[in-house]
């Protein structure tokens, strides 16, 4: 069951190989060849980047450890090298500070992408995001368009605590003038950052520090330096008639595996990678739900005010007569994260979660 | 020989001698001024000579902008525009840099530097379409009034978060340094944004950076009912400077020709040597911090006289231009009626010109307006038909 792949060379010129495992893969995505082709959502990240620093001068990196360090997460390996220190920047410690000047340089026509450690240190630059890059195309009436990145992992990983736990989607999806983007796969990763890089508005991109290692397949086409995924439009990553699940990053492939125990009791579980949390793809969601009649949303956040609270809301106002049982929301623990292991497995969601869940939407259980 | 040791950060000497380093200087940093109180050159200045034809153009925006101040200060007490806010005891700091710089040099001001767009042609019409929001207003009426801004001119939108320009400002220089542009960015702050984290972040990146910037600090001593003595303990904002490696300079802020020869110098230094520098610029705000404050609660009236009689700039840089034969009397009252005519009639035609369109309530978010806001625009549009009595009459759709 696990082979070793020999890694392909990329289009962008990332040459390393390494021992890859195969994932095995129940996720049959009807976009992926045959071909035996894998990838890290690492190496997708770092390839996107690469190919759009390639395509583009006016595009930069700029973050704490992106450098020399070949970043914290080795998301950025390579590029100082390629690209050299005035495109791959190694801030001071100062999450307001290089903010603000990624904002700038943005004014100014550069293309910036700016990364944080963790999402939860983008709090101490949330003033620039928000007022500054969000508001500005609105408040200038055009003149000061803000063409940045701000990526980086979001959400909980193992062990790290509250301060290094927290998802931001919500925060973030409810600013208008921002759009937010969270991959699942190597694809996701590929398609959707190479479109925020290139698109003019400012975009946050949540990664999810435990899929950096994981391993997907990837199409001829997902591995083409002109490849993008439109923003605004979720996935279908599995068909099914019996109940939507909607979610994004890491849950998705906890719904998958939900969906694969939901199928052998006769339940077809349908699910829905949102891909986009703003622009929400509210018509792909709700027409599932009109074909399902079942919803089941996940997130890792915080329940009160999250995105799934969103999703439930669309549901219930655009497809109420289609329902057959309530919505079901599934989320985090309404508290900070804590750090032991099995107290933190509890606050996150979980498989036996997610298939308990659409077992009540179906009526099969309490 | 003085012994040295070897630490991160290179080589320092070393002493057994435990000493503090005091924390202020016997002495504060002076002043740079070229012209005394009664407008004359103080013997052997250095200072950058200025031509009649600079001269007479800086006092005459100086004097402009008097008015304009005026003018739109009173139309708010009369409640035709919501909010204005002053630039008063300022005039020196905002026409003379304004003149000091080249028009590509991209300005990042706080919210007291009219001035500057003033100089480089924002006519009073615009000001007045923008302080109205009406449907000529370049920002589309989305902002409250003085937040103005001009990418033609340069000029940043002002935004209302205190000191956010600092590290934008160092982002810009980062971005014209790349381009190998002959400019700079210049960012205004007040003597209560040095507090901010962001003068920190700002300061000390665009020295790291290398980056082409000008950091100009108005210490006109209040921020909102806040005096500098609760603002900060240090001598002010220059001896801040060395902190981040960044060149800096004390001047005269209600020195027209100082704050011009300070401000050429620092450009030429950002531009040429690729180097952020620091001018902090001493002045006093003798307008109230906006239509929304009275100081007259919290500082003596009389100290608000004396600064706006016997230290005022713009009747200093008057005696000067007057005594190089440059104005008179008559160009006075002329450039003063003709300015408040025009304003005032800026101001009545403002008013009467109708507001944005409902579109421009969702145009703007993004690039391209996403499906959501269309159909919203769409749902509203229907509402407004539908039920017209609900909104004010000449509503535009």
């Amino acid at each position: 069951m696990l082979g070793i792949l020999r890694q392909r060379a990329i289009d962008g010129g990332l040459a390393a190989s390494t021992l890859r495992r195969t994932r095995f893969a129940l996720v049959s995505a009807r976009s992926y060849a045959a071909g035996a082709k894998e990838m890290t959502v690492r190496d997708a990240l770092n390839s996107a980047i690469d190919e759009e620093m390639s395509a583009d001068p006016k595009v930069f990196v700029m973050g704490e450890e992106v450098g020399q360090y070949q970043g914290a997460y080795k998301i950025t390996k390579g590029l100082l090298e390629k690209y050299g220190p005035e495109r791959v920047y190694d801030t001071p410690i100062t999450e307001a500070g290089f903010t603000g000047i990624g904002v700038g340089a943005a004014y100014a026509g550069l293309k910036p992408v700016v990364e944080f450690m963790t999402f939860n240190f983008s709090m101490q630059a949330i003033d620039h995001i928000i007022n500054s890059a969000a508001k500005s195309n609105y408040m200038s009436a055009g003149q000061i368009n803000v063409p940045i990145v701000f990526r980086g992992p979001n959400g909980a990983a193992a062990g790290v605590g509250a301060q290094h736990s927290q998802c931001y989607a919500a925060w973030y999806a409810s600013v208008p003038g921002l759009k937010v983007l969270a991959p699942y796969s190597a694809e996701d990763a590929r398609g959707l950052l190479k479109a925020a890089i290139r698109d003019p508005d400012p975009v946050v991109f949540l990664e999810n520090e435990l899929l950096y290692g994981e391993s997907f397949p990837i199409s001829e086409e997902a591995l083409d330096s002109s490849f993008c995924l439109p923003i605004g439009k979720a996935k279908i990553e599995r068909e099914g008639k019996d109940v939507t699940i909607v979610t994004f990053s890491k849950m998705v492939g906890f719904a998958l595996k939900a969906a694969e125990k939901l199928a052998e009791e006769g339940i077809s579980a349908e699910v829905i990678n949102l891909r986009s949390i703003r622009p929400l793809d509210r018509a792909t969601i709700n027409a599932s739900v009109r074909k399902t009649s079942r919803l089941v949303t996940v997130e890792e956040g915080f329940p009160q005010h999250g995105v799934c609270a969103e999703i439930c809301a669309s549901v219930v106002e655009e497809s109420f007569s289609y329902l057959d049982a309530p919505v079901e929301r599934i989320a985090g623990a309404d508290v900070p994260m804590p750090y032991a292991a099995n107290l933190e497995r509890l606050a996150l969601p979980q498989i036996e979660d997610i298939v308990r869940a659409s077992k009540r939407a179906c009526y099969r259980s309490k | 020989m003085i012994p040295e040791l070897d630490f991160p950060g290179g080589k320092v000497g070393y002493t057994s001698e435990m000493k503090f380093i005091p924390e202020s200087s016997s002495r504060r940093i002076p002043c740079y001024r070229v012209l005394d109180e009664d407008g004359r050159i103080i013997p052997d200045s250095d200072f950058i000579p200025v031509s009649e034809k600079l001269a007479v153009r800086m006092y005459e925006q100086m004097a402009t902008l008097q008015v304009m101040d005026h003018i739109f200060y009173e139309a708010q007490r009369q409640g035709r525009i919501s909010f204005y806010l002053t630039s008063v005891g300022e005039e020196a700091i905002n026409i003379a840099s304004a003149a000091a710089l080249s028009p590509d040099d991209v300005v990042l001001p706080q919210y007291r530097e009219p001035g500057v767009l003033l100089w480089r042609g924002f006519t009073l019409e615009e000001f007045a379409n923008q302080c109205f929001g009406n449907k000529a207003d370049y920002g589309k009426g989305r902002q409250m009034p003085i937040h103005y801004g001009s990418n033609r001119l340069n000029y940043f939108t002002i935004s209302s978060p205190i000191a956010t320009q600092l590290p934008q400002a160092a982002g810009v220089g980062y971005s014209l340094k790349m381009d190998k542009k002959n400019a700079c960015a210049v960012t205004f702050i007040g003597d209560g944004g040095t507090s901010e984290g962001d003068f920190h972040a700002g300061l000390n990146f665009a020295a790291v950076m290398e980056a082409p910037v000008v950091f100009i600090c108005r210490n006109n001593g209040w921020a909102i009912s806040t005096h500098i003595s609760e603002q900060f303990r240090s001598d002010g904002i220059v001896v801040k400077g060395q902190a981040y490696g960044i060149r800096s300079i004390r001047v005269d802020g209600n020195d027209a020709l100082a704050v011009y020869s300070t401000v050429r110098s620092a450009r030429e230094m950002a531009v040429t040597e690729q180097r952020p520098v620091l001018i902090e610029m001493m002045t006093y705000r003798v307008g109230h911090h906006s239509t929304s404050d009275d100081s007259t609660k919290y500082r003596a009236a009389d100290e608000i006289q004396y600064w706006k009689m016997s230290r005022n700039p713009v009747n200093r840089f008057r005696k000067w231009v007057e005594d190089n034969g440059w104005w008179s009397e008559e160009d006075e009252s002329k450039l003063r009626s003709n300015a408040r005519k025009q304003l005032l009639q800026a101001i009545q035609a403002a008013e009467k010109w109708e507001k944005q369109p409902l579109t421009e309530l969702f145009n703007d978010v993004y690039d391209v307006k996403p499906k959501n806001l269309e159909e919203q625009e769409l749902g509203l549009k229907e509402l407004v038909k539908k039920q017209p009595q609900d909104y004010p009459p000449g509503f535009h759709v």
